[in-house]
This record gives C-alpha cells, sequence and structure tokens, in this order.
C-alpha cells in the first residue's frame, strides 16, 4: 500500500511538471464551454438574402418591408436580374433568393391569385429547409393580413406549444453534456495513451519491469493522477456551465460526480490500452486524438440524431462511453432525474471499465514476460 | 538545394519505415470518410411523436393519420395520459407530446375554435424546433382542409410560392457533409503529424545532430513540410476518389482550382503545425496544443453550425482560422461550380496564412537550445 502511494506520488510528479499541458488541459473545455455557449448556435439568423423585384409596386414593397423587419435576413436589394443572383450565390454572398415577377400586385387584386418564387442554396440543406419555411411564414403572414379585411377566420385550430426543460430555448442546453461528454472522453483516453507507450520510448520501462510491482498497481498509480485532474476538470466545466451560461442543475450533484467518476475510469482504461497495445508517442496520441475525435463527437449524440444512422451503424454508439454518459448528464443536469432513470447506463459504463481494465492488464503482463 | 534533397530523402526515410504511422496517414482518414458522412446526417425527420388522444372522435384520428404520413415523424407511442407521454419524453423515446383534449372535434365545430397542446423536449434546439414548426404546419394544413370542408370556396386572395433548391435539389445532407470531411480529414493528419514532428526529434534527442549541422533553419523546415504536403495531397486525392465512388459526388468546379486551393491550404496549416511543434517541449504537449486549435477551428469553422449564426466577434475568430476558408471555397468548388474568381478572396486569406505561420515557424526555430 506504501508502495502504491509513493508511485502514486511520483506519477503526480510527472503529470504537474509538464505546466503547458496542464494549461491547455484546463483552457480547453473553458474554450469549448465558452464557444458553445457564446458563439455557436444551429438558429437560422441574419441570412444574406437577396430580393430581385421586378414587380416594383405596393404588394412587393410591403413584403420586402416585413422582410427588413425580420432579424434572420439581411437583405441585399441591389441586384436586379437572374444573372446577377447567379453570381451572387457562386460568390457565397447570399443563401436564398426571393424573386417576384412583374404585375405581383395586379395579378394578386384581379386574379386573386399572386406568385413568388423562393431560390434557395440547398448545397445546405437543412439551412435550405430552414430560410425556405421562414420567407414562406412571412409571406403567409402577409396573406392573412390581406385576408383579414374579410373578418377572423372560423374554426381555428390553435397549438399551443410547451417547451419542456428549456422554456428560454437556451442553445447551449443541449451542448453542456455533449461537450462534457466529449472532452473527458479524448482529454482522458489522450492523457493515458501516452502514459505506458513513453516510458517504452524513453527506455525507463526496464526501471519498471525489474522492480517489484505487480502490474494492476504499475496501472492504477498511472491512472490515479489523471483520474484526479480529470475530475477537476469536470468541476471546472460544471462551475462554468452554471454560472457563466446559466444553466441550472436540477438533479443531483453527487450522483453526477458519481457517474462521471465511472465514465472517466473507463476512459482512462481505455486510454491505458491503446498504451499498452502502441510502439510510440506517437501512434499512441494519433489513435487516441484522431482516430476518436470524430467518432465521438459523431457517435454521442449531441451533434447529430442517431436515429438517422442507418442499418448496423445504429449499434455502434452503444460501444462508445461517451454516448451513455451523454444520456447520463442529460438526464440528470437537465432533466432532474434520479437514479433510477440512469443506473442503466452507469452500469454499462462500469461494465465497459472493468473489461477495458481487464484486457489491458492481460496486454501488460504479456510484455512484461 | 543538395542538402534539402538530402534531408527530404531521411524524412521520406523516417516516415516510410513507421508502418503503424503510414496506416493512420492512408488507411484512417479513408475509413472515417468512408464512414463518417452516413453519421453525419442532420436530416430531421423520423422525430418520435407521442400522442394522447382524448377525443377518439373521427377528427383527431384523422389528424393523427395526417401527422403520421407527413414523412417527418414516427408514432412513437400512444399514451393513455398526458403524464404518461411526458414518461416517454423523459426516457428519450419521444421528442414531442401531442395531446388532442376530450371535445376537440365538438368545440371546432360549435365555437369555431380549439386548442391543442404540443409538449417539446426542447434540449435538443433544432429537432424541438424544427419539430415543432412541421408539426404546426401539419395542423394548419389539416385546418385548412376542415375549413373547406365546412365554407365554400374563399375568396380570398393567395399568394402561390415556388421554391426551388439549387445545387442539391433533393437536399441530401451528404454532399454538403462530405467535402467538409474531407478537409477535416486532411487537417488532423496534417496538423497533428507536423505538429508532432520537429518536438519528437527533440524529445528523442537526435535533434541535436541537425542542430550542430550546417542545415540552414529553412532547408530543416522545408525538409520537414514537403514531405506531409505531398502525403495531404495523396490524401486529399484518395478522398476525392472515395467521394465520387462511393458517394456520387463529382465537384462541378474545376479540379485544378480545387488543387491549387488545397496545395496552398496546406503549405498554410503545415506552417501551423511546424509553429506548435517549435514551442513545444514534448510530444504529448504539442498533441493537446493542436488538439486545442484544431478544436478550435473545426467547431468555429461553418462545418456544423452556420457562421450567419455566429455574433460578429465569433465570425471574426472564424475569419482567422485557414480551415474556415478551406471548408467554404471546397463546398463551393464541389457543390457549385465557383471559378477561381469567385474564391480569389478566401485564396488570398490562405496565401496570408501560409506566409505568417511558415515565416513564424522559421523564425522561432532555434538552432540552440
Amino acid at each position: 500500500m506504501k508502495q502504491l502511494l509513493v508511485f502514486i506520488r511520483k506519477e503526480f510528479y510527472h503529470v504537474f511538471r509538464d505546466r503547458r499541458t496542464l494549461l491547455i488541459l484546463f483552457g480547453l473545455p473553458t474554450a469549448q464551454i465558452l464557444l458553445f455557449g457564446f458563439a455557436l448556435s444551429s438558429e437560422v439568423k441574419d441570412v444574406n438574402l437577396a430580393v430581385v423585384d421586378f414587380a416594383k409596386d405596393n404588394a412587393s414593397q410591403q413584403i420586402i418591408s416585413r422582410l427588413q423587419a425580420s432579424t434572420r435576413f439581411r437583405l441585399q436589394r441591389s441586384l436586379l436580374s437572374y444573372s446577377e443572383m447567379e453570381t451572387a450565390f457562386r460568390r457565397n454572398t447570399i443563401k436564398a433568393a426571393l424573386v417576384i415577377p412583374t404585375n405581383f400586385n395586379r395579378d394578386l387584386l384581379h386574379t386573386g391569385r399572386g406568385q413568388l418564387q423562393i431560390i434557395a442554396d440547398a448545397s445546405d440543406p437543412n439551412a435550405a429547409t430552414t430560410i425556405t419555411n421562414y420567407l414562406t411564414a412571412i409571406v403567409g403572414d402577409y396573406q392573412q393580413e390581406l385576408n383579414q379585411a374579410a373578418g377572423a377566420l372560423p374554426y381555428q385550430i390553435v397549438p399551443e406549444t410547451r417547451m419542456l426543460y428549456n422554456p428560454d430555448m437556451n442553445g447551449s442546453l443541449n451542448f453542456i453534456p455533449g461537450v462534457l461528454a466529449l472532452v473527458l472522453m479524448i482529454v482522458c483516453t489522450t492523457l493515458t495513451s501516452v502514459a505506458i507507450v513513453r516510458e517504452k520510448e524513453l527506455g525507463t520501462m526496464e526501471i519498471l519491469l525489474v522492480s517489484p510491482f505487480r502490474p494492476l498497481l504499475v496501472l492504477i498509480a498511472k491512472a490515479v493522477p489523471y483520474l484526479v485532474l480529470s475530475l477537476l476538470d469536470f468541476t471546472l466545466i460544471l462551475l462554468l456551465s452554471v454560472f457563466v451560461l446559466n444553466v441550472a442543475i436540477q438533479g443531483s450533484v453527487v450522483l453526477l460526480y458519481v457517474v462521471s467518476t465511472v465514465f472517466i475510469i473507463s476512459c482512462l482504461s481505455l486510454g491505458l490500452l491503446i498504451s499498452n497495445v502502441t510502439a510510440s508517442q506517437q501512434v499512441a496520441m494519433l489513435a487516441s486524438m484522431m482516430g476518436m475525435m470524430l467518432p465521438t463527437l459523431l457517435f454521442t449524440g449531441f451533434m447529430f440524431p442517431l436515429e438517422n444512422l442507418p442499418g448496423p451503424l445504429r449499434l455502434v454508439p452503444n460501444i462508445v462511453p461517451s454516448h451513455w454518459y451523454y444520456l447520463v448528464v442529460k438526464a440528470i443536469m437537465l432533466k432532474g432525474l434520479g437514479f433510477e432513470a440512469v443506473w442503466k447506463e452507469t452500469l454499462i459504463l462500469g461494465l465497459m471499465a472493468v473489461v477495458l481494465l481487464g484486457i489491458s492488464l492481460r496486454n501488460f503482463k504479456i510484455r512484461l514476460t | 538545394m543538395r542538402t534539402l534533397f538530402f534531408l527530404l530523402r531521411k524524412e521520406f526515410r523516417q516516415i516510410f519505415r513507421d508502418k503503424s504511422i503510414l496506416a493512420m496517414i492512408f488507411i484512417m482518414p479513408s475509413i472515417q470518410l468512408i464512414i463518417m458522412p452516413l453519421a453525419a446526417n442532420y436530416d430531421v425527420k423520423n422525430i418520435n411523436l407521442a400522442v394522447v388522444d382524448n377525443d377518439h372522435s373521427s377528427y383527431s384520428r384523422r389528424l393523427i393519420a395526417k401527422v403520421g404520413s407527413s414523412g417527418y415523424f414516427r408514432l412513437a407511442a400512444y399514451a393513455p395520459s398526458f403524464r404518461q407521454g411526458l414518461r416517454l419524453v423523459e426516457d428519450n423515446k419521444a421528442d414531442l407530446v401531442l395531446e388532442i383534449p376530450n371535445g376537440f372535434e365538438r368545440n371546432l365545430v360549435r365555437e369555431g375554435s380549439q386548442q391543442l397542446s404540443l409538449a417539446v423536449d426542447a434540449i435538443n434546439g433544432t429537432r424541438a424546433s424544427l419539430g415543432g414548426a412541421y408539426l404546426t404546419r401539419i395542423i394548419a394544413d389539416f385546418n385548412q382542409g376542415i375549413r373547406l370542408e365546412w365554407q365554400s370556396p374563399p375568396s380570398a386572395a393567395t399568394i402561390d410560392i415556388a421554391s426551388s433548391n439549387w445545387y442539391n435539389p433533393l437536399g441530401e445532407y451528404r454532399f454538403f457533409m462530405v467535402p467538409a470531411i474531407l478537409v477535416l480529414l486532411l487537417t488532423m493528419v496534417g496538423g497533428f503529424l507536423t505538429a508532432l514532428n520537429i518536438v519528437r526529434e527533440k524529445e528523442i534527442g537526435t535533434i541535436e545532430q541537425i542542430n550542430v549541422s550546417p542545415i540552414q533553419k529553412w532547408q530543416f523546415i522545408l525538409g520537414k513540410m514537403i514531405p506531409f504536403w505531398i502525403l495531404g495531397m495523396i490524401v486529399f486525392t484518395i478522398g476525392l476518389i472515395i467521394a465520387r465512388v462511393l458517394y456520387g459526388i463529382i465537384p462541378v468546379g474545376s479540379l485544378p482550382t480545387l488543387y491549387l486551393f488545397a496545395g496552398v491550404y496546406l503549405v498554410a496549416l503545415l506552417g501551423f503545425g511546424l509553429l506548435i511543434s517549435t514551442y513545444s517541449e514534448t510530444q504529448l504537449q504539442a498533441m493537446f496544443v493542436a488538439f486545442f486549435f484544431i478544436m478550435i477551428f473545426i467547431l468555429m469553422s461553418g462545418l456544423f453550425t452556420s457562421l450567419d449564426s455566429m455574433p460578429p466577434w465569433a465570425r471574426y475568430i472564424a475569419y482567422c482560422s485557414p480551415v474556415t476558408h478551406f471548408i467554404e471555397v471546397v463546398r463551393m468548388i464541389v457543390l457549385k461550380g465557383s471559378g477561381l474568381a469567385d474564391v480569389s478572396r478566401q485564396l488570398g486569406y490562405e496565401v496570408i496564412f501560409a506566409v505568417v505561420l511558415n515565416t513564424w515557424a522559421i523564425l522561432n526555430y532555434h538552432k540552440t537550445t
């Protein structure tokens, strides 16, 4: 036991000597939380929109002034022709165009039907759909107002929408559990992924091998400082979310810490496993960073809906620890649910930790002989 | 020149000796490019809907059928009460609860107005707002249908809107994502590898030999850069081939323009990696610094969220990243067929990045420690 403590202390020295890495460890989540909180949103606003107004009549003016009043769009009105519009699309200076044909007002008054054309840059399909929806809604409002003269519309179904868990539609709410899962996963895995291979590369492994330490103790000693660091990182992210982004923690903080510890241990074990099977730091880090970054980003579930995954790929999130962790954090932190709602996910994370640790231990032993 | 040639030969030998690094460079990005676009799908369909029908009338059934056949929603369950519907949301089994109140049909007919309630799991912003918008639109449509049944055709004015989606008429998300993911992979391979490169020689000690040799600083940096530039171009080419063969994405614009841009971009990116390398003491440090910046570059690049929706300060930061411009340009050239003139502004930015970052790296590389 005393040996273990001494060993752990030695590892702590190693970790804390490297100030720059420590700075990054805490700078990274800070930057990410702030970016997600303040800079990134999937909302569509300030879209560059061109109005190609061939009509220049009363009705077209009305529609244009409505568009100007909307914060969703930034209007470019200098465009006069189709060819100018095409150039603007190719230069990426507009995302959509509204074409108002000649005689728009006259047609509307005389035949009761006016025609408009919306052209959207669908190289970004979601933006195109959303922009088209907004434009249609604004034109629909205008039409409704035109018809207001005929009296209120009968047989009205009024949908009343309630936003659960997030009445203010705070965009950073969804990102916080995601960032937590992503940052912890990548940081923990990468940190431990070099722990053993570094000693191999620098030659200090020999000393470890001839020492009377059992492999399990070596692995534990290597992992403990990183566990402490990761928990500090986790605390920092929580503090930032609560005090800077105003996201209140609905559920139990203790439970959150327990689950996070389990999750961190499973990530550290994964890192140790990588460290055991790779031959150089370079390979270990590339595997843990490049190999993990995109899959974690995509399969955790906070960026893209997992429901869209085709066939066998739908099984992949099940083996990605951050996916389970993301579900738990969402349930505890945002929905305020208790242990009975998250025990299954926690158990899975725990099993992953045990299995990964077991495999790395076996690999480690093999190298000893 | 001869010195540079020998340096290059040495670097190439070093790279090709390590088979696992080669695999990281070529196989990992290829696999990721094959799989990732399937996961990075933001099509908002298959929204899980729980229905609480308290009315059980023919109209409530018709409304539900209409929602079900819209293609956006999947009827997750019929819940007997709102409370039960909410439980489905808690368990992540439903995104929305639609509650049709008792007396829906009767009130609509007699009083001409009736409310419906929607409860949206608003943690996931996009899914919630798009889902809510779709459902509201379907209800409005349904409403219109009822009105037409019960009233003689209205004499009110209607504005017909024809919308067309350019550059991606079917609105397929992969056309949007594949080019961007290709940029991402190239960035990770190039950025991480070069960031690790010089610092590796520092850590292992081989840099001493170079420092005491008569090799010039610029020769050394060029010797480090050219091999990775070539590897990067090969990775880019492999990526384009995968995009073409697997996803049917054939660049609309000219290939030489695309390659010119990729070439300049790689010089900028590699300069960045080398700069990190000259500042770092250990590979772990270099990796984390690279991860820190590349993560921010990626999140702010407009890859996942639109630049338009960022506040101005964030947009300025985004413009200071070479990744942002490259992603924009690759999407422009590949999907819209934008020409060299259309992307000249972005090309100018990349040239500036390339010159500044590389000069900085050369100046910061000290031959004495």
